[in-house]
């Protein structure tokens, strides 16, 4: 099929326009209003219903309601507004109501600014909300990947009955990237008899609710839940390796990082430095076996864990998977500011004196 | 005829309008480049309002070295989404000694920004180029692209003088599809009546394109993304 050029933002909207959203709700923040904006005036002409919520917790709200009675429903915001969006997660978490969340991520905390960031990897791997949850959390490091798994997504909340997340640095929503409108695999999904759209000659409505007035209720509800998160942690774990089959020292990245990772591989290898990537694609379930694997290989000396934050949020995945075997080194920026090809380049060869 | 910026773009006021994505942003810089290498005084003024990222305020080094002159919001909002124009704006608008070249948001809203300086602009010696690239899904049929037109000259209350076929595809962008570009542009040409000013290619691709009708713009790309 032939390439076209989209910006990350319009292809999310368009992306899941194709996947059969039915219904958008949202509030415009930087750097994800050409979501919304795309949405107000295309899913209309698709039959879907676009609403310009309020505020960002009437939207996730909107979408709990939507999707309760069986619709497709998606949102999209930026950090911040994610933030807002807590409560209406963990409501669709316990009431086990599919929905799809972009966040397309910003410097915090607070308001911090409108540059890139990934800040927000706690938020949405820990969940946010209260309560014991997870949410799938799919991070893509470019457009093609990014329009995908916004496709997917749809069907894999659907699938488990849970909300699930595409996270990703403002700048894969904001660039402009050549892509192809490739064939989605399809699941098997069964009818949503669970939903809230009708009795259809049943004696009584559906409900949708996360409130169990009986303890023991509540606990046999969350021992299924749990069941379920182990299924998708069985099922969901996606991860790349880029070149780690003989590597010394292996960068853990996602998103924009492993990109910029895989440039400065590119110089490291030119000067002899036997580099590799390990990108997790899912943040939640995290390839934590994987990791582990590699991490116990002879030829790996050390780990550099690469993010644009300041603390290292998935650098304490990274710590739980490989599990002291290896000495894992931390570069990161936060605020909008991205690890540059050099500092990278220069945070390996600092290692590799160390290792060696 | 030879190939200078000044025969191509002879007007004192470059105004660069299209969708985003189109590369108004890439041309506007090139342009200002070409153009400093012909004349005294060269501004380039950033009146994107509507992009956070990506903008021509971020080649400010690479365009004040090479003599031009680099107009935007102030520092305190360069990487704010704040809708507020820089006054130096007016410098290009009144002092005739410049050539200005203005690059605008990449949509309608971001045209808002010209309403304002309208009748200024129109006492000036201008031209509105309206960028096309055949590879934006929004804008690549002729009835689309005339409408985006259409509707960016209906809220800057300027008319368009001439387009520029930018079509590129990032890094994959090949003589062909700068083709298809023209073919584009040659079908909202005849519809509109306006000139195809110029194709642009990169150099590599250039010699390829020498069969086309209209002169070809020689660009190279600043606009990276941070692995390239």
């Amino acid at each position: 099929m032939e390439k076209e050029l989209w910006k990350g933002n319009e292809a999310i909207a368009e992306a899941a326009i194709r996947a059969g959203c039915d219904c958008f709700f949202g509030y415009p923040i930087t750097p994800q209003s050409e979501v919304p904006e795309y949405m107000s005036v295309h899913l209309p002409k698709a039959g879907g219903v676009f609403v310009q919520s309020e505020s960002e917790i009437a939207a996730i709200n909107m979408v709990y309601g939507a999707a309760g009675s069986g619709m497709r429903a998606m949102t999209s915001s930026s950090s911040p507004g994610i933030s807002l969006k807590q409560e209406g997660i963990t409501y669709l978490a316990g009431a086990e109501v599919p929905a799809v969340i972009v966040n397309c991520m910003r410097g915090g905390p607070g308001l911090g600014t409108i540059q890139p960031s990934q800040g927000d990897y706690f938020q949405a791997t820990r969940g946010g909300g209260n309560g014991d949850y997870r949410t799938v959390v799919l991070a893509p490091s470019n457009v093609q990947e990014t329009v995908d798994f916004v496709q997917e997504a749809f069907d894999i909340a659907d699938q488990y009955r849970n909300p699930v997340m595409i996270v990703m640095d403002g700048l894969i929503g904001q660039m402009m990237e050549p892509i192809e409108w490739r064939p989605i695999p399809k699941r098997d999904l069964p009818p949503k008899t669970w939903a809230a759209g009708g009795r259809y000659g049943r004696e009584v409505h559906n409900v949708i609710n996360s409130l169990y007035i009986d303890p023991n209720a509540c606990d046999e509800h969350n021992q299924r839940l749990t069941e379920k998160f182990d299924e998708i942690a069985r099922n969901e774990i996606r991860w790349e390796e880029v070149q780690c089959e003989d590597a010394d020292i292996v960068i853990t990245a996602y998103g924009t990082p492993a990109r910029i990772a895989l440039t400065a591989i590119e110089n490291l290898r030119a000067k002899g430095i036997r580099v590799g990537l390990f990108r997790p694609i899912s943040l939640w379930p995290f390839p934590e076996k994987v990791l582990g694997e590699l991490a116990a290989q002879d030829h790996v000396k050390a780990f550099l864990d690469v993010e644009m934050s300041s603390v290292g949020q998935m650098l304490e995945d990274v710590r739980l998977s490989v599990e002291g075997r290896k000495p894992i080194r931390y570069l990161g920026h936060a605020g909008g500011v991205m690890p540059t090809v050099e500092e990278m380049t220069e945070a390996v060869e600092q290692l590799w004196k160390e290792v060696q | 005829m030879s190939l200078t910026a000044a025969t191509l773009f002879p007007h004192r006021i470059s105004i660069i309008t299209g969708h985003y994505g189109t590369g108004k942003t890439e041309f506007s810089v090139n342009l200002a480049l070409a153009l400093i290498r012909e004349r005294e005084q060269v501004m380039l003024a950033d009146l994107d309002i509507v992009n956070p990222y990506f903008r021509s305020r971020e080649q400010r080094p690479l365009l004040e070295s090479a003599g031009v002159r680099v107009i935007s919001s102030s520092q305190a909002c360069s990487d704010a989404d704040v809708p507020s124009l820089p006054p130096e704006l007016l410098a290009i608008l009144e002092n005739r000694e410049i050539t200005g070249v203005l690059d605008i948001g990449g949509d309608p809203v971001g045209a808002r920004v010209l309403a304002r300086f309208r009748p200024r602009i129109q006492m000036e010696d201008y031209q509105l180029i309206y960028v096309i690239n055949a590879n934006r899904p929004e804008v690549r049929t002729p009835e689309t692209a005339i409408d985006y037109l259409r509707s960016i000259e209906a809220i800057t209350g300027l008319t368009c003088t001439g387009l520029v076929n930018n079509t590129h595809l990032c890094g994959e962008t090949t003589a062909d599809q700068i083709r298809k570009g023209a073919a584009l542009a040659a079908a909202v040409s005849e519809q509109t009546g306006l000139p195809i000013l110029c194709h642009t290619a990169e150099q590599r691709l250039a010699e390829e394109l020498s069969d086309l009708p209209q002169p070809v713009f020689p660009i190279s790309i600043h606009m990276k993304k941070p692995w390239e």
